[in-house]
């Protein structure tokens, strides 16, 4: 089905599902319940899980491939997000032509910073990558004030033209004047339903649905490419370049084309971020934002096809969800020890919450590394398979490799 | 005129002259065996010949044409193929997949943008990895990865991948050293058969003179950088110049 084996095409409707079930999922907890602060499913929330989602699976299409580790890839994030903002800016509201230009643009800027990046490999390579990223940094922090607005950023005004027709989005003001919202084609990117059954509360958002619906288009491309000869050329240039070329391939096209490509996806990941939440800053292109994506990668699993997807979604989490639970939180949780454990508790907990979420966070990436090399998918085939042994023990080899 | 043409090939690494004044031509549809002790700069030569080194002086034809100045993989495509003396193989895939790679340079150049196309659907080059393993004895193999194999396998392997692009010179450094005799002479079997049957032209480095005897209409004695003698294996036997180079060394 849809060129994919079995296999890759339940694993993309496994992941379908999860998208345009995420809403429900991630709101378990009744409204109002103690719990209720762990639910994940409003929109701001899934669009970055989706989003994030999509920046990783192009970074992985580099590094989990090829093994080459970019420390660069915020730029083409950010490039992404200038470039959409303009096209809201100037052409319309519209969000097709603002994602379709951000994807472009951060095409042509790897384009550029992977040509003189790929004459070096390994920690040259990443050093490399840095550095051009910083200087895009910088650059869209004070030289190029007039394109990025600098400090304060960019962000649509009653003063741009916006030249298109208004049914394609075009026009500077409201009928009510106000700064018109992005939209698909009239529908707004904040427009929600919310549908409520006894006392939970989901919200249908069409922004969510909009960049989940990338998001699935995204892993289903990065599917191909894992299963092509391209693919397969790009897993040869990671197990053995010498070998690569003494069989008659040239390395550095394979590598250019894999930069662009992975390039690309940030550029989209940074377009549907300027679509959802029209303000850009410089901050975007970061090296804190180049390494966050690294250990999404690496913690979800490099190199495996849905990894990415799932550490994205568990870094997003843990700095939304988890860094929002505070002292009196902690309190309430162990009122129910006596008044000196409570305290004692509540001081060995409260640095590896809130503010400290980086703290537990880290601690996790830790363990990954050292217990779990091939992140949480190998975490979740270690289980599968230990599930799979208690029920059918004298099946030798019987492999349940989960989805990859 | 031979296939391969080398003419006052010299080397200098620092102060060690690896090659100098080396001359060789192998002639087309024959195997050409070079030997000499360990250190006499064989694998340098063969260095030369796929744009691995760039040598100081001389020129290197193949086919009329000069490669030197040009990358491995142009050199390549021109229709030379090389096994290295110590196995380079795509440790991280399978060894189908290791067959396959060359199937793709072969029928796609040096570079094709084949993104969207399952690597499956790709039948002829299936066909053709699947017919090369079944050559060299390895189908069962076929969803190993690599690097778990045995030396000797590893070797057998590299041979295979040289072999499915069907080039018109192969080199050879030592493809049978760390092999089991009965491989050994399977891998002299399968040379062989290519060389007769797929006019495969071929030079070959080894020290098991078993294997060079079997197989070599021509043989270059080199030593110190310097080819020594050429001659058909019969006069190589005990000729005086090789005893000497090969002092104290298995007998010739
Ligand atoms: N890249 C290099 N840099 C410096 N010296 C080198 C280099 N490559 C080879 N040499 C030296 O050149 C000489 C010839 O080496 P070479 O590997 O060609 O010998 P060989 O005939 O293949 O020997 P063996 O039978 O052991 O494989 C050796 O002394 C070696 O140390
Ligand atoms: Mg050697």
């Amino acid at each position: 089905m849809l060129g994919l084996d079995k296999k890759d095409f339940t694993l993309l409707l496994i992941v379908s599902a999860l998208v345009l079930l995420a809403p429900l999922l991630l709101n378990p907890f009744p409204e109002g319940s103690a719990m209720a602060q762990f639910n994940a499913g409003y929109p701001d929330l899934m669009q970055r899980f989706v989003i994030f989602g999509i920046f990783a699976i192009g970074f992985n299409i580099l590094f989990g491939l090829t093994g080459y580790l970019s420390f660069g890839h915020a730029a083409f994030l950010g490039a992404g997000s200038y470039a959409g903002m303009w096209m809201l800016k100037l052409l319309s509201m519209n969000v097709i032509p603002a994602i379709i230009f951000s994807t472009l643009i951060a095409g042509a800027i790897s384009f550029l910073i992977g040509w003189i990046s790929l004459r070096r490999s390994g920690i040259y390579f990443s050093i490399l990558t840095l550095a051009f990223a910083q200087m895009a940094f910088v650059l869209a922090a004070s030289v190029l004030t007039p394109i990025t607005g600098g400090e304060t950023g960019l962000q649509p005004a009653l003063s741009d033209p916006r030249i298109l027709p208004e049914f394609l989005g075009g026009g500077s003001v409201t009928a009510d004047g106000n700064i018109p919202k992005p939209s698909l084609f009239g529908i707004e990117m904040t427009a929600s339903s919310e549908v409520a059954v006894g006392n939970w509360l989901w919200t249908l958002n069409w922004g969510y649905y909009l960049s989940g619906f990338m998001m699935l288009v995204a892993f289903y491309i990065a599917i191909r490419i894992f299963r092509s000869p391209f693919g397969l050329m790009l897993k040869a240039v990671k197990s053995n370049q010498q070998r690569m070329s003494y069989t008659g391939l040239n390395t550095r096209p394979y590598m250019l084309a894999c930069f662009v490509i992975s390039g690309m996806y940030a550029g989209l990941a940074g377009g549907l971020m300027a679509a959802m939440d029209p303000q850009v800053g410089a901050e975007r292109m970061q090296w804190t934002a180049s390494g966050e994506v690294v250990l999404m990668t690496i913690l979800g699993g490099v190199g495996t096809l849905i990894g990415p997807v799932l550490g994205a979604g568990l870094i997003k989490y843990f700095e939304n969800i988890f860094s929002k639970i505070n002292k009196a939180t902690l309190e309430v949780w162990f009122g129910v020890f006596p008044d000196w454990m409570t305290d004692l508790m509540v001081t060995i907990v409260y640095p590896f919450i809130g503010k400290g979420w980086h703290l537990t966070l880290g601690l996790m990436f830790m363990a990954v590394v050292i217990f779990l090399p091939g992140g949480l998918v190998e975490g979740g085939q270690k289980i599968a398979k230990l599930f799979s042994r208690k029920k059918e023990p004298e099946t030798p080899g019987g492999e349940a490799k989960p989805a990859e | 005129m031979g296939i391969l043409e080398v003419k006052g090939v010299g080397k200098r690494f620092g102060g060690l002259q690896a090659l100098s004044e080396v001359n060789l031509s192998v002639k087309e549809n024959t195997v050409h065996a070079i030997i000499g002790p360990n250190g006499a700069g064989k694998s340098t030569l063969l260095n030369c010949l796929v744009g691995k080194l760039i040598p100081d002086t001389g020129s290197v034809m193949f086919d009329g044409q000069s490669v030197l100045g040009r990358s491995p993989h142009e050199i390549n495509q021109m229709g030379i193929s090389r096994v290295f003396q110590t196995p380079e193989i795509f440790g991280d895939l399978t060894v189908m997949e290791n067959v396959m790679i060359p199937c793709f340079a072969k029928r796609d150049g040096s570079f094709e943008l084949n993104a969207i196309s399952p690597t499956r659907k790709h039948g002829d080059i299936r066909d053709m990895a699947e017919q090369m393993l079944i050559d060299v004895n390895m189908q069962d193999k076929r969803n190993m990865q690599a690097s778990s194999m045995s030396r000797g396998d590893k070797r057998r392997l590299e041979m295979a991948m040289c072999l499915v692009q069907k080039p018109r010179l192969l080199l050879l450094d030592e493809p049978t050293a760390g092999m089991a005799r009965a491989d050994t002479n399977n891998t002299i079997d399968l040379l062989k058969e290519i060389n007769e049957t797929r006019d495969i032209t071929m030079a070959i480095i080894e020290h098991d003179m078993h294997v060079v005897f079997s197989l070599a209409q021509r043989i270059t004695v080199l030593a110190q950088g310097t080819p020594l003698v050429e001659e058909t294996p019969d006069n190589i036997k005990g000729h005086p110049k090789v005893r000497e180079a090969y002092l104290g060394e298995a007998q010739v």
